[in-house]
């Protein structure tokens, strides 16, 4: 599957436009953050685990390298340790005839001049073309003895010269043989055998300077120890693990050893005599300043993972919280919108009836008029009275008329934006004709606390109207029946007066005064818009205002509007 | 009681006829007319002291035949009449030089207040 098919079945690319406004944002908040979260943690991934990859192999080769170098030093000090002595033991057979190193004295001058010179020789012997020994110098009565039989006579007669593996030789150390074979022009053979001890293969060993957690030693083709192991067993003991490829180039591999612990095995084989070198190190040891580095990639990876998570969280959160307040906003306004213009039309509608039945009421105002005024100046008739009676009520109907289109038209003059000179206390009363009705239904009493001498302010009459009808709106529905509302206008200062709507209802708790201005806020469930109060607080913060709310639960709230002299340039 | 010469201008015939009517019971002659260019050339003719005059009428709208009964003759006292709520055009046409406005329908009795209150105090000349 695509990354872009998934991105699909997911959803993730899409900004849900329907369903529940919560869910939606939910759904926005997850999809960002999952997006945000793949798109950063992606790379971030990728490059530590290249670099992981990276530094492993670097440091490897830093580790490995060396150790190759080391063995392939330390291999050619042993070839050239036994090239030497071999070239010891080949000279002498030149240098001497047959009959010479025959003479047993001659063999020892020479032994001891070799012992001097070379070291590490154990015994030197003359052995003839039928493998018996003719002569012998050393610790151990080997004269006579036949080797016509043993396998290594048998190579040296091919090969011209032999080193053997290690065994354990004179005094229960570790020697190795070494022998060549001599053949004169007239075609006699005869061979030198010495013996030689290999504590210098020990003194070669140690000059490697190991570090005391390695293990260096000498192995045969068949895997037995040549040299003694720290670690893996002594001389002629097997070597636990399987041995490694033959090669006669350095080289390094990587293995568990017996315990499971992961080592380095570097090795080589020699040509000749078939020994292998092997440098046990083992990883842990070699691979700590790894270990400190991953662990501090680590650290460092998951640091940034979590910066990322918390980043992504936080800037997620806030994002979407601004877009869902932008949305409330523009659509609270839209609201608001909507609400003027229906209004504004009622009232272009309003003023069209009222100015048209204005006309016709009129005309009749003045028939009946005049109907009233010819019974008044003629003489009394029979049933005048009643004539006057009809006259007087159809005047009374005309006057009831009147101002219910005057009313009409006050209200649809109320629709239209215009900056007035007025009484705040006028309007405030004009108001109230709204809610008188209900308050007398519901037995509320009004207190009016109006201070006569109340300047006269410059603001919009329809929007002043809204702003008391809403507080004293909420102010009816925050009482009980019987309950008391006190209206009381004041001059603040110089430039302000303020109006305050007091009741004694059912007050407000914290929570709800911190949200008490956020649109669609409401504790009317299902009543109410939860605009009233938004409105009303853009309307005086729009005509240069402000809103004071106090309010304790069950003793009842008070709002004060503060509202300029002179509306704000 | 002096006899004033009154005249009434609407469009409604039968709303200036009736007035008329009303005000002669009252001993206030009035001559009538039913559109502005017909109450400028009856003030041609016999030049009233009031001029009653609707604001909205078709033509002629009632404040330019109050401008031009003010260019012609200032001294004429002009009180408007209005159907519409609205107090902007009451208050243009007495920066205009009206003498006040009534709201229709009328009260007779405000209507002769102020026809009283128009001919103590002629208008400027």
């Amino acid at each position: 599957m695509s990354v872009k098919e998934w991105f699909r079945m997911v959803h993730l690319l899409d900004i849900p436009e329907e369903g529940e406004p919560i869910e939606r944002y939910n759904i926005l908040r997850r999809n960002m953050i999952i997006l945000m979260i793949v798109v950063t943690l992606f790379p971030l991934i990728l490059m530590a685990s290249v670099n992981y990859h990276q530094y492993q192999a670097a440091l490897k080769d830093e580790i490995v390298n060396p150790l190759r170098v080391l063995v392939n030093k330390t291999k050619h000090s042993f070839e050239l340790f036994l090239a030497e002595r071999l070239s010891a033991v080949s000279f002498i057979a030149s240098a001497y005839s047959f009959e010479q190193l025959a003479d047993e004295n001659t063999l020892n001058r020479i032994f001891r001049v070799m012992r001097r010179e070379f070291g590490g020789f154990v015994d030197l012997g003359l052995i003839d073309s039928r493998g018996i020994q003719v002569s012998y110098v050393g610790p151990y009565d080997l004269k006579g003895k036949n080797y016509a039989e043993q396998s290594w006579f048998h190579e040296v007669q091919v090969r011209g010269s032999y080193i053997s593996d290690v065994f354990m030789g004179y005094r229960k150390f570790p020697h190795i043989v070494m022998a060549i074979q001599h053949r004169t022009e007239t075609g006699l053979t005869w061979i030198l055998r010495a013996t030689v001890d290999t504590e210098k293969f020990d003194d070669l060993i140690a000059s490697m300077g190991l570090d005391p957690g390695s293990d260096a030693f000498l192995l045969n083709r068949n895997g037995v120890f040549q040299t003694p192991s720290k670690l893996y067993g002594g001389v002629l003991e097997s070597f636990p693990l399987p041995m490694p490829p033959v090669t006669y180039e350095a080289n390094v591999i990587e293995q568990k050893n017996a315990r499971g612990d992961s080592i380095f095995l570097a090795y080589t084989y020699f040509v000749h005599p078939a020994y292998s070198l092997v440098v046990v190190k083992p990883q842990t040891a070699v691979l700590k300043s790894w270990y400190t580095l991953k662990s501090e990639l680590f650290f460092l990876f998951l640091i940034s993972v979590l910066i990322i998570f918390s980043v992504v969280f936080k800037l997620t959160d806030i994002l979407v919280r601004r877009m869902r307040d932008c949305d409330l906003k523009r659509e609270a306004a839209f609201r608001e919108m909507q609400h003027t213009h229906k209004l504004s039309s009622i009232g272009r509608l309003a003023a069209g009836v009222a100015h048209e039945i204005n006309n016709p009421l009129a005309i009749i105002n003045e028939k009946a008029g005049l109907m009233k005024d010819l019974i008044e100046y003629t003489p009394a008739f029979p049933e005048n009275q009643k004539f006057l009676a009809q006259v007087n009520a159809i005047l009374q109907s005309v006057q009831r008329c009147r101002s219910i289109t005057h009313r009409l038209l006050g209200f649809a003059r109320r629709m239209e934006v215009q900056i007035e000179v007025l009484d705040v206390n006028e309007v405030i009363k004009e108001t109230l004709t709204f809610l008188e009705k209900e308050a007398l239904y519901r037995n509320i009493e009004v207190r009016l606390q109006l201070v006569d001498d109340l300047p006269r302010i410059a603001s919009d009459r329809g929007q002043l109207q809204q702003v008391f009808l809403n507080l004293l709106n909420n102010a009816v529905a925050a009482v009980e029946d019987g309950g008391l509302i006190t209206v009381t206008t004041w001059e603040r200062d110089l430039d302000t007066i303020a109006v305050s709507v007091q009741d004694n209802g059912c007050g407000m708790s914290e929570e709800t005064l911190k949200h008490l201005f956020e649109p669609f806020f409401t504790t009317k469930q299902g009543r109410g818009t939860g605009l009233g109060l938004a409105i009303t607080y853009g309307i005086v913060k729009k005509l240069g205002g402000d809103i004071d709310v106090k309010s304790k639960e069950g003793q009842g709230t008070t709002m004060t509007a503060y509202l300029p002299k002179k509306p704000r340039e | 009681m002096k006899q004033w010469k009154v005249l009434l201008v609407d469009d409604e015939e039968e709303f200036v006829s009736t007035l008329a009517e009303r005000l002669a019971l009252r001993g206030i002659q009035a001559g009538v007319a039913t559109s502005g260019e017909e109450a400028l050339r009856a003030m041609e003719a016999e030049p009233p002291e009031v001029v009653v005059l609707d604001l909205m009428m078709p033509g002629l709208s009632g404040l330019e035949v109050l401008q031009r009964i003010k260019r012609r003759r200032p001294q004429t006292q002009v009180i408007l009449l209005t159907g519409h709520g609205s107090t902007r055009d009451g208050i243009e046409g007495m920066r205009l030089g009206a003498l006040d406005y009534l709201m229709k329908p009328l009260k007779i009795e405000e209507l002769l207040e102020k026809i009283h209150e128009a001919v103590s105090s002629p208008g400027e000349t």
